[in-house]
């Protein structure tokens, strides 16, 4: 147990609450004290209590039970958005860090074209063009941030073609793949997953947001940003049934971001000899 | 940077003419409209008459509303960019005042707190805060109107009043993000030699901060507030639409919801050269504030 010590506090605190949030969208279902989209019009606007700890929304259904179910798919939307932009971002990176000219060129205008439009506009052009589905949504959020991945990878990927072991592995006659793979990858991995923490909090919010617009998931069904939508007209009244999701997803990205700094702490060696 | 800004709008309508290629699969009710519009003409054809119309500044006719849109996306534009000029002054301000304030008292108790805060307001979603602020200012207290938009003929207060809430929706996220960043980059210029060099002269420390610290450590931070002109203007669509603000962001959604593809294309276009014209002003900027790269390759990046 001494390396969990030795880890920064900001990992393991952002870390622990990670976990219990994602422990409580897997379990969600079967933890829920209602079916989520369970209706009942006499138990309509309840202020939390007892029976229903966060309250009911305008159809008498619970916000708990719906705050959990939201958490599968907006948590979903955060790190299958991520998972995309890394598959698609990072060989793209790759491929133009080491092969450079012409494949770099093409590469990086690309990124360059896409990095042109803001990303939730980028959100909003993906997804009003298909119907909805939350699949389609983390997919259209990862697509936003393969650019940034791209030119990541390939600042890291310059760095290291330029040392003496790539060389070696070039002398020894390695297919470009190999040395892509086993030499160049392993030791870009450092700042590559310091980034990703951080996009993860950043798809989070702009899944919610997106889907807070109206661009995401439809109803029954409920992530953490339409909750907040569906609760605005009766906002004064029933606070709560907007308080809720937006604290989860306050807390969320708070402990995000925390175990993106304790990884940059611990991955980043410049930090450590620095600051500290 | 200007290479990418002319070969970006170059490109760019092409991948909202091909927008109406999803928009044949999915609609059925603009048929009649469509022969029209003659939408049925292959894409490159229209894409040429769009473009070309677009060159002559003709943006088309909205399709629900029938009317021709560059005077509406005028509007919506001044509109927006009131919104837009008066939170990226106020961000640039308080931002950079709470950065160096922290960044010359580090490790002091109101470094602590202001971090702390800052940590918070980064994590709030913008349409969260917009719930809070108006259910605790709207609907509590009823200072300020919840939702809205009033000219400015309507007298000054009252168009203060509808735009304070959207405003500071807006910049609480943003402020917090500058903060920091001119915190940590205030720090490291803090421990440089010249900062040394300066204070052994003798200059009192408000110079030393002003004239010799303060400019190199708002080198970062202006690369960072021009990425900020993108995250505003998500944000402004976001915040326009809580607020029933009736900017360039809750039209485009309106036109979105609407399928009035002519006006989504033109909002998208719209707001696609203004953040290029903002990426080009950061990198004006950035050249005037430092030195190094404003001669040699001015052209590269």
């Amino acid at each position: 147990m001494r390396w969990l010590a030795r880890l920064p506090l900001s990992l393991l605190a952002g870390g622990g609450v990670f976990a219990l949030i994602a422990f409580a969208a897997l379990l969600g279902p079967a933890i829920a004290p209602y079916p989520y989209d369970g209706i009942d019009i006499m138990a309509r606007f309840l202020p939390p209590g007892p029976a229903h700890w966060f309250g009911t929304d305008e159809f008498g259904r619970d916000v708990l039970s719906r705050l959990l179910h939201g958490a599968r798919l907006s948590l979903l939307m955060g790190i299958g958005a991520t998972a995309v932009s890394l598959l698609v971002g990072v060989p793209l990176g790759l491929a133009a860090g080491y092969y450079g000219g012409r494949v770099d060129e093409s590469i990086m205008r690309l990124v360059d074209l896409l990095i042109s439009v803001p990303p939730i506009l980028m959100g909003i052009l993906i997804l009003s063009m298909t119907p909805p589905n939350p699949w389609k949504t983390a997919i259209a959020v990862g697509f936003i941030y393969v650019p940034i991945m791209v030119r990541l990878t390939r600042g890291v990927t310059l760095e290291i073609v330029a040392e003496e072991f790539v060389l070696a592995a070039r002398a020894r006659g390695e297919r470009p793949w190999y040395i892509l793979g086993a030499e160049i990858l392993p030791n870009a991995w450092p700042p590559i997953i310091v980034e990703s923490a951080l996009r993860v909090t950043f798809a989070i919010m702009l899944g919610a947001a997106l889907s807070f617009l109206g661009l995401g998931v439809h109803p029954p069904a409920s992530d953490w940003g339409l909750m907040i939508a569906e609760a605005r007209p009766f906002i004064v009244e029933a606070p709560w049934v907007a308080i809720a999701p937006g604290i989860v997803l306050c807390i969320t990205v708070i402990a995000v971001n925390l175990v993106g700094d304790g990884l940059r702490e611990v991955l980043d060696p410049r930090l450590k000899r620095g600051r500290r | 940077m200007s290479v990418l800004i002319f070969w970006a709008t170059q490109v760019m309508p092409g991948d909202v003419a091909q927008m109406i290629v999803g928009q044949f699969a999915t609609e059925e009710q603009v048929r009649a409209v469509r022969a029209k519009l003659r939408l049925d003409d292959p894409i490159h054809v229209q894409y040429l008459r769009w473009a070309g119309a677009l060159l002559r500044g003709d943006l088309g006719l909205s399709l629900m509303m029938d009317r021709p849109i560059a005077p509406l996306i005028r509007e919506a534009i001044v509109r927006s960019a009131v919104l837009a000029g008066i939170s990226i002054v106020l961000v640039a301000a308080v931002g950079i005042w709470l950065g160096v304030f922290t960044g010359v008292r580090k490790d002091s108790k109101a470094d602590h707190a202001v971090s702390v805060g800052m940590y918070f307001f980064i994590s709030v979603p913008e349409f969260f805060w917009a719930i809070v602020v108006i259910l605790v200012f709207a609907g509590y207290l009823g200072w300020l109107p919840a939702t809205g938009y009033a000219p400015l003929s309507d007298g000054f207060w009252t168009w203060l009043k509808h735009i304070i809430l959207p405003v500071s929706t807006l910049v609480t996220g943003l402020v917090a993000h500058i903060a920091r960043l001119t915190r940590s980059s205030m720090i490291e210029t803090m421990q440089s030699q010249y900062v040394t060099a300066a204070r052994a002269k003798g200059l009192p420390e408000r110079i030393v901060i002003r004239r010799h610290a303060l400019r190199n450590a708002l080198v970062p931070t202006i690369t960072v507030l021009a990425i900020d002109v993108g995250l505003l203007m998500g944000g402004i669509v976001v915040v326009e639409t809580v607020f029933s603000y009736p900017g360039l962001g809750r039209m485009l959604i309106f036109a979105i919801e609407q399928k009035d593809i002519p006006v989504v294309q033109a909002g998208i276009l719209a707001v696609t050269a203004v953040y290029a014209l903002a990426n080009l002003a950061a990198d004006l900027a950035y050249a005037y504030f430092n030195p190094r790269i404003r001669y040699g390759n001015a052209v590269a990046g």
